[in-house]
């Protein structure tokens, strides 16, 4: 009779090796030499430990697009990208502007099992930017939702969003802007600049994400409120956060993988595969997120997972939809964008892709410490092992992932959500 | 290995003078009883038009008969607007079909870049979006250098809706592998973003251009366009910018007007000037047979393309370099690099 | 000195030795070809009887030199002023598919047509005979010559299709594995017909 798991050898983000006693749910010990009769022996000899990766930016296509992802698809490339919570974004079909809603996601989340499921609430009824959706049903139901994003689409209107940031206050909610000034941005195709004239592409000015990102920056000091910051993907998004933090505004911000290792130069391919919003940028952007996101201005790594069914991307760039995979190669990414380059170690990828968001998401049971006590969330990473991203062999119903072909670094060997495995080997367990 | 044509950057300067000398010789065919060559006998030449202009495809369509190449008309018009048959699948219809020469011409900036990666034959862009529209800046250069011979270091104006024209983009590109001075005159509001990186000038201020012009070449101006703020209304748009009678004297005595169609007469071009001496609009059209024979046979001829780019396969994405830090260098198409050239 | 090279390069070396190292041997200098041009322009004349409706068409490129030449010795010897022009045969040919595309060069009809005249071709190797076949096809489309004659500086033998010169300057038996070349002044800088042993297919 197995009976709980000892993690032989594992570097706790990257420390000297330890074992790990987990019981149940639970961590019960840390230590060296530590063994108990009848546990599940797991060597993570060379392993890097860290708290299951939180996921504040993922779309599961479920329900009403299972053709491109589903929960289950999902959930699981989520846990062989070593995540053990996503929040799904509210983009449905229907939209997940109801209790109803949310709850059926929520609930399809814990039949997969892969990983935890947290529902992100629509701030407006159908995102449509108008009429708020009812976030107090949402924040009471059993999907206890506490982020609210009209992703995909700005809230756009200044009153219904400074309304949104107060009513929010009742549950200790975030509203999530997806900050995308609509009018500045009509039919816009790619990162404005010189590439965009030359290609012939709309451009989409860095002003459109920073004026509502200023805006919204205003309205949360004014209201008191707590705003989070979806996908920051120019330098002048990052600026606006310093300073709105230096201000002590409530204010935190993401940045998606991709956002840190692309440019906007990518588009000369005219390959859709890199199309995306927000849409890549210079390489001065992706200095300017990097150094964000190295001194913590830019507060978390969010995937934007944004599966699309193959028709939906094998066409011409402007009839192409926005949106590129996520969850299976953002660690990886990371690394390469972020360790690689010394910017971060890998305390500091645990408390950009785990800690903070657990807790800007207000989840208890996740980002934690590795320590006695705490929940067995866990992700083991071989930091050596590269790994020549394969389309064939994702987990996602999708194949829009602009690393195809490419080698990447770290290889995510075991993910734990609560004591029990859902990756062993790099394999679904 | 196959070539297309779907950028005015594909070419070489060795590329477009050939072109352009081959266009010479083949416009004389013109003249003869018998229009015909037997060249691409045998070779299937489809106009894949997603856009109507009657006039570019039955230009194309023209250059490829006397060429004794097949024809397939392929009006696919509205069927991407209205997500019928996609582009990919219309490609592979034509792979079928065995078109060693494909023309398009699509609303959709970089449809060609795509089509070129679904087929085995050579692209020849007619017009993709507000990109490009390479041969009609080779028609250009052509009634260009018959009126003013080696264009090496003359100047041209390109006045207009810069911003949405695949033509300016086309002719800067062009004109500026064959040493010509380019200067773009525009409002603002009409000229890209980044236009400072391109290898021309700009200019915001007709008048103070005309007399140092030694061709100006009108763009059409959508009406439309003021409803998106572009400018505030047609009247002043022409005003400032419209080429008249008053302005055409500005110019120098041998400078030349061109425009590439289909004009607004009233709007960026008078009447008068347009049917004025110095106008080789109508030439223009004409040559526009002459240059695509050209293409068609430089493309197509030989068991290799002789003029034109090789497809860029997606996956020689390795090439690519992932890593945005300090250490590389910033690659754009060195066309546009500026200080080049 | 010694580079004279077995392909039409312009600009070829002058070099006096007839024996070159490589192989290469002159069949031709300067003073034969003139001779045998000079022969040439005299039968022209005489089968033509003076040559009045004669229109010399050289092709491309060493043709069109010697068409010149030609019209030249007529007009000496006639009194009286013969034109050359030249017939391009590019976009005619049987082998474009075998090469990459070729730049065109120039057709130019003295007179400005071929209706009625006799037209006489002229190229400087007769070999299997496809580029004359190229020519009247090419001439086919510019008119309808009276008759149509063709001289050659050099025949070399070895013809694929029954094409007879009318005018030879020099009846050369080859091996197919020989290349002939011919160098004009006006293209080459000298003037000689050079034999050399080709390595691989025959021109």
């Amino acid at each position: 009779m197995i009976s709980g798991t000892v993690i032989k050898g594992a570097r706790i983000l990257g420390a000297q090796p330890q074992d790990i006693l987990i019981s149940d749910d639970v961590i019960t010990e840390v230590g060296v030499g530590l063994s108990k009769a009848g546990a599940h022996v797991v060597d993570a000899d060379g392993l890097i430990a860290l708290p299951g990766l939180v996921d504040l930016h993922t779309h599961l296509r479920e329900p009403g697009r299972e053709d491109a992802e589903t929960v289950e698809t999902g959930t699981l490339a989520a846990a062989l990208g070593g995540f053990t919570a996503v929040h799904a974004m509210a983009n449905t079909d229907p939209v997940a502007d109801s209790a109803g809603v949310v709850e059926q996601v929520w609930l399809a989340g814990r039949e997969a099992g892969h990983c935890d499921v947290h529902p992100v609430g629509a701030v407006s009824v159908g995102l449509r930017g108008e009429q708020l959706a009812e976030l107090g049903a949402m924040a009471d139901s059993h999907a206890r939702v506490r982020v609210f994003s009209d992703d995909g689409k700005c809230v756009s209107d200044a009153l219904l969003m400074r309304r949104a940031l107060e009513y929010v206050k009742a549950f200790d909610g975030v509203i999530a802007q997806h900050a995308q000034e609509p009018r500045l941005t009509q039919d816009a195709q790619m990162n404005e600049g010189e590439l965009s004239g030359v290609l012939g592409l709309r451009g989409w000015p860095a002003v459109a994400e920073e004026a509502i990102i200023a805006r919204d920056i205003l309205l949360a000091e004014h209201v008191g409120s707590r705003l989070h910051v979806c996908h920051v993907s120019t330098a002048g998004s990052v600026e606006l956060i310093r300073w709105a933090k230096s201000r002590g505004v409530n204010v935190t911000a993401e940045v998606t993988p991709h956002h840190l290792l692309l440019t906007d130069e990518l588009a000369a391919t005219y390959d859709p595969i890199y199309k995306v919003n927000p849409p890549l940028r210079s390489r001065d952007d992706v200095e300017a997120v990097r150094r964000g996101l190295a001194d913590g201005t830019i507060d978390v790594v969010a995937t934007d997972h944004a599966p699309h069914a193959l028709e939906d991307k094998e066409s011409e760039w402007q009839e192409a939809a926005f949106g590129m995979l996520g969850l299976e190669t953002a660690l990886s990414v990371v690394v390469a964008a972020m360790v690689e380059t010394e910017l971060l170690d890998w305390a500091g990828v645990a408390d950009r892709m785990s800690i903070r968001p657990a807790r800007i998401g207000r989840l208890s049971g996740q980002g934690r410490e590795i320590a006695a006590g705490m929940p067995a969330n866990l992700t083991l990473v071989d930091p050596s092992a590269r790994r020549v991203v394969d389309a064939g062999s994702l987990a996602s119903k999708s194949r829009n992932t602009p690393y195809v072909g490419r080698e990447l670094p770290v290889r995510v060997v075991h993910t734990l959500l609560r004591g029990k495995p859902t990756v062993l080997d790099g394999k679904p367990a | 290995m196959t070539k297309h044509l779907i950028s005015a950057g594909d070419l070489s300067r060795d590329d477009a003078l050939l072109i352009l000398d081959t266009a010479t010789q083949l416009a004389r065919l013109a003249d003869r009883p018998i229009k015909k060559l037997p060249t691409l006998r045998g070779r299937t030449v489809v106009n894949l038009f997603y856009e109507d202009s009657t006039r570019t495809r039955t230009s194309f369509e023209a250059a490829a008969k006397r060429l004794s190449a097949d024809v397939i008309n392929f009006s696919a018009k509205g069927s991407s607007v209205s997500k019928g048959e996609s582009l990919k699948d219309t490609a592979l219809t034509l792979e079928a079909m065995g078109a060693d020469g494909v023309v398009i011409r699509h609303q959709a900036s970089g449809a060609p870049h795509r089509l070129a990666n679904w087929i085995k034959g050579s692209v020849v862009n007619a017009g993709d979006g507000t990109h490009e529209h390479p041969t009609q800046a080779l028609l250009d250069a052509f009634t260009m250098r018959r009126h003013l011979g080696n264009l090496e270091s003359r100047r041209v104006a390109i006045v207009g809706d810069v911003l949405h024209s695949r033509v300016a983009r086309s002719n800067v590109l062009l004109l500026n592998t064959l040493g010509a001075e380019v200067t773009l005159v525009a409002p603002p509001t009409l000229l890209p973003v980044g236009v400072e990186g391109w290898p021309c000038g700009h200019s915001f201020d007709l008048d103070s251009v005309l007399a140092k012009t030694d061709v100006v070449m009108m763009l059409r101006v959508q009406r439309e366009r003021m409803n998106d703020s572009y400018f505030p209304n047609a009247r002043e748009y022409s005003r400032r910018y419209g080429l008249d009678a008053a302005r055409m004297a500005m110019l120098p005595e041998h400078a030349i007007v061109m425009h590439p169609g289909p004009m607004n007469r009233g709007m960026e071009i008078a009447a008068e000037v347009a049917d004025s001496m110095r106008s080789v609009i109508v030439e223009q059209v004409a040559n526009g047979v002459s240059v695509r024979m050209a293409v068609l046979y430089l493309l197509l001829g030989g068991n290799v393309s002789a003029i034109g780019a090789e497809s860029s396969e997606p996956s020689t994405s390795s090439e690519r370099e992932l890593e945005p830090a300090d250490t590389g260098q910033r690659r754009r198409r060195s066309d546009f690099a500026g200080e080049e050239a | 000195m010694n580079a004279a090279l077995p392909s039409p390069q312009p600009g070829a070396a002058t070099g006096g030795s007839a024996n070159l190292s490589s192989g290469v041997r002159a069949v031709l200098e300067a003073a034969d070809l003139s001779r045998a041009v000079t022969r040439i322009a005299h039968e022209i004349l005489e089968r033509t009887k003076g040559g009045s409706d004669v229109v010399l068409l050289g092709i491309p490129t060493r043709g069109v030199g010697l068409a010149r030449r030609l019209a030249e010795r007529m007009s000496e010897v006639e009194g009286r002023s013969f034109a050359a022009g030249s017939l391009d045969i590019t976009m005619y040919r049987d082998d474009l598919r075998l090469r990459p595309a070729r730049a065109l060069a120039h057709t130019d009809v003295p007179g400005g047509d071929v209706d009625g005249k006799l037209v006489v071709l002229v190229d400087d190797v007769l070999f299997s005979g496809r580029t004359i076949r190229a020519a009247l096809d090419a001439l086919g489309e510019l008119g309808r010559p009276r008759a149509v004659q063709l001289a050659v500086l050099v025949d070399r033998g070895h013809r694929e299709l029954p094409i007879k010169a009318d005018y030879v300057g020099k009846n050369l038996p080859t091996s197919r594995h020989e290349q002939v070349t011919v160098l004009i002044e006006e293209v080459d800088g000298r003037d000689a017909v050079l034999l050399s042993p080709a390595e691989g297919a025959a021109q």
